[in-house]
């Protein structure tokens, strides 16, 4: 993992929707867009807008954090912790 | 003024009609030829004088696009209200329909998603009784 991957995986995790995305998708795996969205504001009660957790999600997938599949016709969305568990060995680690 | 239909785009009249009566429970409103296709419209036998739901061709060129991109991202073409959702969920699974949403908790309701088998989502939705 160089720098930029470790950078984009801090990046993403210091936003507390992310987070918050990232706890829902641990939750149960392979949601829609939609689903997420709905599960968010049964979470919390805060409606975000599909479009602001649609980037959201990128940003997730772009680090890493998330992968995509399909179910049927829909778009799914996963955890994917292996970036975290890397960034964690590399660098987290020395100072814990 | 008053909304009497409302409608979902279905890519096949005659699979929809099948759908929306025996799997879903509706019952036909109005079946009237028109050129090549039908106004065919159903309502919920809870309550036949209601909304009626057209079931409207997705002939259109600007349709199948529209509904894909709502189906990629998970969105249903429309919602329909149930008193036990658990008990829907578990009725139209024994039909062989496939839900995208198991039963789950959405604030104030809680809610599944089916595919109609004509090209869109559903949303049932159970309003949770006040404590």
């Amino acid at each position: 993992m160089n720098d930029e991957d470790l950078d984009l995986v801090f990046k993403s995790l210091g936003d507390p929707t992310r987070r918050r995305i990232l706890d829902l998708l641990k939750e149960r795996s392979e949601r829609s867009l939609f689903e997420i969205c709905a599960a968010s504001f049964s979470a919390d009660g805060k409606s975000l807008s599909r479009q602001t957790i649609s980037q959201h999600l990128d940003m997730l997938e772009r680090a890493g954090l998330i992968t995509t599949s399909w179910k049927g016709r829909t778009k799914t969305h996963s955890l994917n912790a292996a970036p975290m568990k890397r960034a964690t060995t590399q660098w987290l680690k020395k100072h814990l | 003024m008053r909304i009497y239909v409302t409608s979902v785009f279905v890519d096949d009249q005659a699979k929809a009609l099948k759908f929306y009566t025996d799997a879903l429970g509706f019952m036909v409103k109005n079946d009237v030829p028109v050129g090549d296709h039908r106004w065919l419209t159903v309502v919920s036998k809870e309550e036949p004088g209601g909304t009626e739901l057209l079931l409207e061709p997705s002939e259109h060129p600007a349709v199948k696009p529209f509904k894909d991109a709502l189906v990629t991202d998970g969105i249903p073409a429309t919602s329909f209200q149930v008193q036990d959702l658990n008990a829907e969920f578990a009725r139209l699974r024994g039909l062989g329909v496939a839900f995208t949403v198991a039963p789950m908790d959405a604030g104030p309701v809680r809610m599944a998603v089916l595919d109609d088998t004509c090209g869109n989502l559903i949303q049932l939705i159970e309003m949770k009784r006040n404590p």
